[in-house]
């Protein structure tokens, strides 16, 4: 069984530090939804909410559309897969998969054989009777997950639990964790700061900064349409060109920045006169001329990274170099030295109000 | 070079000379009890015997003193241990400036002279006794009760601050799994955190025990006219010149020596265990 | 599910005592409720105020004489009335208790005395253990130090009155040896005691110290050593330093128990030379004079106190690190 959780106009202080600034969304049932956001953005606070571990200070938590005010995280319907995984060392495998069952007065066979059940879906056959400090850091967490899904919740709650693996285990674990959600089809609630686990196993994905809830959507929405600059800057890598807008139509702006007046889709409620930022992604900039969008520079740095090469243009006064990025070892057709044309299409550039940007 | 060595062969002999000094009286005493004199001393050295050993046995008064002792060592485990847990639990509960003035009391026993704790327990329960016109038959003017209050009132923080290094090392997170899965309250207080603390629970029983059993400034104001063996051992040594005491001593030297050499092959299995892994 | 929900949400508050549960948090607090009150603070006030009481017969209890006084405190300084003893001070002559007043301070001299002792004894065995020996020498070397401390305090006291008494065995050694022809009284002229006393609370003297040394990092002398600094400054500007908190410890837990200290004095002082802690005993089991006895505990403790706000002050340290 699964549940739908709604956060209705959710806020969360302490003291005078808000935590959660009016969180106001709906996470359907069976979905793999993700907060996404740098540390001390609120995520995990939301996350605590809908375990139980805070109240929170205005608004409802309503799992399966039941209003969850006073009632205790054990008495919620839902299991929490903490960042530290939180099993108990003192315990076997086994009896810390069971150990939400033994709490719930279910007999030792019973529990013994679902515990089995359980090591079997998370291919740790046989592995019952060791001690958890017996496991590896991957099986420790395959087990934290069959600890959490043998009380049958009906959403799954994960505090960034691949934190604490290595890349390759990480990006293994991703496609385990997805399957297993398939195949259980519990709503999972995810919490990351890693936009690469966001936007590969979600359905949807929220992303936060300083406790508000920038823009919720799917992977790829979030990638080519951010809502604000915080997204834009945030989500993958980004080029800023910011200045005033001259003149808007049809949907689009055109910005005075410093390589000229630069034309992009415009987020709603900009007009002209405003100061706004123009981002532009480093793989839809291509060497050419162009009647419109087009700038000139010269490279002064390129990186190697196997299937595509990131090439960093120099700008003016210092500023953080333009990236663009291309397919392959290099483009042996640019010059190394000197000037020359780059452009881009006005689909591919979105012109977003002035506003907090990522890792500033 | 030869400095070095020179400094090193002082340091030898300081460290030798220290042990010397440590081990000398007791071998010296127990060297005692096996010398036929009537007196307790090695010199003159009047022969071998085992009398003092039989005398040990027969003594009506260190026999009584020792039931007594267990008697009010047990109930010091039984009062001071679960109070030393529920003390250190609460602690880390307490915010930081409520919990520096709730230390600072409840450490307070500890630096408190022994002397003074067993005055105040003395005063204190006979003055309530005489408030509440308490017969002098009731538990206001018992020895033993006294005694286990007023040694209890210490060796509790001893005990408090063997929980609450063992806490440190509780993951917090622990607790909230266990509520997460299900588990009341009162559930995660027994399946998560008294097992974790059990090491500690019995290390600092046998604390409080041992603590207890040797206790002697502040038990020889509560005891009344009962007698521990400590007190009785007090005023035998103070009057007289008994080898048997010296026979004692060479007991309880001997049960140390032996303790601490088994304790010693058990940690060395257990670190070689652990080695081993 | 759903009909559960109303009836919880009144009854569950986070944070149930810290999330505690009900039932366990106040079990929890009333033992410690208890602890505080019945064994620590009331008793201490009982103490406290029981001291600045008369000496009463039951009957008298409640009635009209029943007042507080500062009699008991005027009797550690002037003695009974009309006690002919007399101080001489600044030229000047006192009525005074001198006998209590002696003893007093010579308690206070003596246990610092013994912590100075202690200090010097243990610092170069505890520099050794925690920076020379290997980690089999100094577990070995740590249990050896332990052993004697299991052996009862009133025992290690008889132990020296064996060693020391005059027909003991250090007195025949030195007289067998031609050293000295009579038999030296060690107990009437104190040493006794001060050996005993000392070797009694090595241990809380080594541990703090062996705490604090042993996290000192080795390079840290090798380095000093190496930049050619004579081993006396490389203790006195880098040793030292750093277990200050340590000696700070282990001088107040020395100090503490020595004044505080009973079996000791009772067994090994000289029969004219008193303890305080002797003088507090007879108030209670001889002279019976309770409310004196109380107020001479309070004056010891207030002591002790000051002592212990005096090293926190010298050494730059807080309660915590003491009480460690």
């Amino acid at each position: 069984m699964s549940a739908d959780v709604h956060l209705d106009r959710i806020s969360i202080r302490f003291g005078n530090f808000t935590a959660v600034k009016n969180a106001d969304l709906r996470i359907e049932s069976g979905e793999f939804f993700s907060f996404l956001g740098p540390s001390g953005c609120g995520k995990t606070t939301i996350l605590r909410a809908v375990a139980g571990f805070q109240n929170p200070t205005e608004g409802r938590v309503l799992i399966g559309g039941r209003d969850m005010a006073g009632v205790g995280p054990n008495k919620r319907p839902t299991a929490l897969i903490f960042q530290n995984l939180a099993l108990f060392p003192l315990m076997k495998v086994w009896e810390n998969i069971a150990f939400g069952l033994e709490v719930r007065g279910i007999g030792k066979t019973a529990r013994r054989k679902r515990a089995d059940e359980l090591l079997e879906l998370i291919a740790l056959t046989g592995q019952g009777d060791k001690l958890v400090s017996e496991l590896s850091g991957g099986q420790k967490q395959r087990v934290a997950i069959a600890r959490a899904l043998a009380v049958k919740p009906e959403v799954l709650l994960l505090d960034e639990p691949l934190s604490a693996l290595d890349l390759k285990l990480r990006q293994h674990m991703r496609t385990e964790l997805r399957a297993i959600q398939r195949q259980v089809g519990v709503t999972f609630i995810y919490i990351t700061h890693d936009q690469g686990e966001a936007l590969t196993m979600s359905d949807r994905v929220a992303v936060m900064s300083q406790g508000v809830v920038q823009q919720i959507g799917a992977g790829s929405e979030i990638y080519r349409e951010p809502a604000t600059a915080f997204v834009a800057s945030f989500v993958g890598e980004n080029n800023a060109l910011r200045g005033r807008i001259q003149n808007m139509a049809d949907g689009f702006a055109q910005v005075e920045t410093e390589f000229g007046p630069m034309r992009g889709r415009a987020a709603p409620g900009l007009s002209t006169g405003d100061e706004a930022i123009l981002f532009i992604r480093p793989e839809a900039i291509e060497p050419g001329e162009a009647a419109e969008n087009s700038f000139s520079s010269r490279i002064i740095a390129s990186e190697f990274e196997g299937h595509a090469t990131h090439l960093f243009l120099g700008r003016e006064g210092g500023a953080k170099p333009i990236v663009i990025t291309r397919p392959g070892g290099g483009d042996g057709s640019l010059p190394s030295e000197g000037q020359f044309a780059l452009r881009f299409a006005p689909e591919q550039a979105a012109v977003l109000p002035v506003g907090e940007m990522a890792g500033e | 070079m030869s400095a070095d060595s020179v400094r090193k062969a002082m340091m030898g002999f300081y460290v030798l000379l220290f042990f010397a000094w440590l081990f000398g009286p007791l071998l010296i005493m127990s060297a005692s009890s096996f010398n036929a004199a009537s007196f307790p001393t090695v010199t003159p050295w009047e022969g071998f015997t085992l009398k003092w050993f039989t005398s040990l046995f027969g003594n009506r008064d260190i026999r009584d003193g020792v039931l007594t002792s267990l008697t009010i060592g047990a109930g010091v485990v039984v009062v001071a241990v679960p109070i030393g847990l529920a003390a250190a639990v609460l602690m880390t509960k307490l915010r930081s400036r409520t919990r520096s003035i709730y230390y600072a009391v409840v450490v307070s026993p500890v630096l408190m002279p022994g002397v003074i704790i067993g005055v105040s327990t003395k005063v204190f329960w006979d003055r309530l006794g005489v408030a509440l016109d308490a017969p002098y038959s009731s538990f206001f003017y018992d020895g033993l009760f006294l005694t286990v209050m007023g040694q209890a009132s210490f060796i509790s923080a001893y005990c408090m601050l063997i929980f609450l290094a063992r806490l440190q090392r509780f993951d917090r997170a622990q607790e909230e799994a266990a509520l997460d899965l299900g588990a009341s309250h009162m559930q995660v207080f027994f399946k998560v955190l008294i097992p974790f603390l059990r090491p500690a629970i019995l290390s600092a029983a046998v604390l409080a025990f041992l603590t207890s059993f040797e206790n002697y400034n502040t038990t020889v104001f509560t005891i009344l006219p009962e007698k521990t063996l400590t007190t009785v051992l007090a005023s035998k040594v103070r009057l007289g010149t008994d080898p048997s005491i010296s026979a004692l001593a060479f007991l309880i030297i001997a049960v140390t020596i032996f303790g601490a050499i088994l304790y010693e092959i058990r940690a060395r299995s257990e670190a070689r265990r652990l080695g081993a892994r | 599910m759903n009909d559960a929900a109303p009836t919880g949400a009144r009854r569950f508050r986070l944070p149930t005592f810290g999330g505690l549960g009900a039932s366990v948090g106040i079990v929890f607090i009333i033992l410690v409720a208890f602890w505080v009150m019945m064994m620590i603070l009331l008793p201490t006030s009982y103490m406290v105020e029981y001291s600045f009481r008369f000496d009463l017969p039951p009957g008298k209890v409640g009635g009209p004489e029943d007042v507080h006084t500062l009699d008991n405190y005027r009797f550690l300084l002037f003695g009974p009335e009309g006690s002919p003893e007399r101080l001489w001070l600044f030229g000047h002559e006192f009525k005074a208790n001198t006998l209590h007043l002696n003893v007093f301070f010579k308690t206070i001299i003596a246990a610092i005395l013994v912590t100075m002792i202690d200090l010097a004894i243990c610092y170069p065995i505890t520099f050794f253990m925690a920076q020379r020996a290997t980690g089999g020498m100094a577990r070995l070397m740590v249990l050896c130090l332990i052993l004697p401390f299991w052996v009862n305090e009133i025992l290690r006291a008889f132990a020296f009155r064996i060693l020391l008494g005059t027909g003991g065995v250090l007195n025949t050694f030195l007289m067998d040896l031609g050293v000295i022809a009579e038999p030296f009284d060690f107990i009437r002229q104190d040493i006794a005691l001060y050996v005993g006393l000392s070797y009694a609370y090595i241990l809380l003297m080594i541990f703090p110290l062996y705490n604090a040394l042993e996290s000192l990092d080795r390079n840290q002398i090798e380095a000093a050593r190496d930049l050619g600094a004579p081993v006396w400054r490389i203790h006195w500007r880098i040793v030292i330093p750093h277990a200050k908190a340590g000696i700070a410890s282990g001088c107040t837990m020395v100090f503490m128990l020595a004044v505080g200290a009973l079996a000791m004095p009772q067994i090994l002082g000289g029969p004219s030379n008193l303890w305080f802690t002797q003088v507090i005993y007879d108030r209670f089991n001889t002279s019976l004079n309770w409310p004196v006895g109380a107020a001479y505990a309070f004056v010891l403790l207030v002591t002790c106190i000051i002592f212990v706000l005096v090293v926190m002050r010298l050494f730059r340290v807080n309660l915590g690190e003491i009480a460690k």
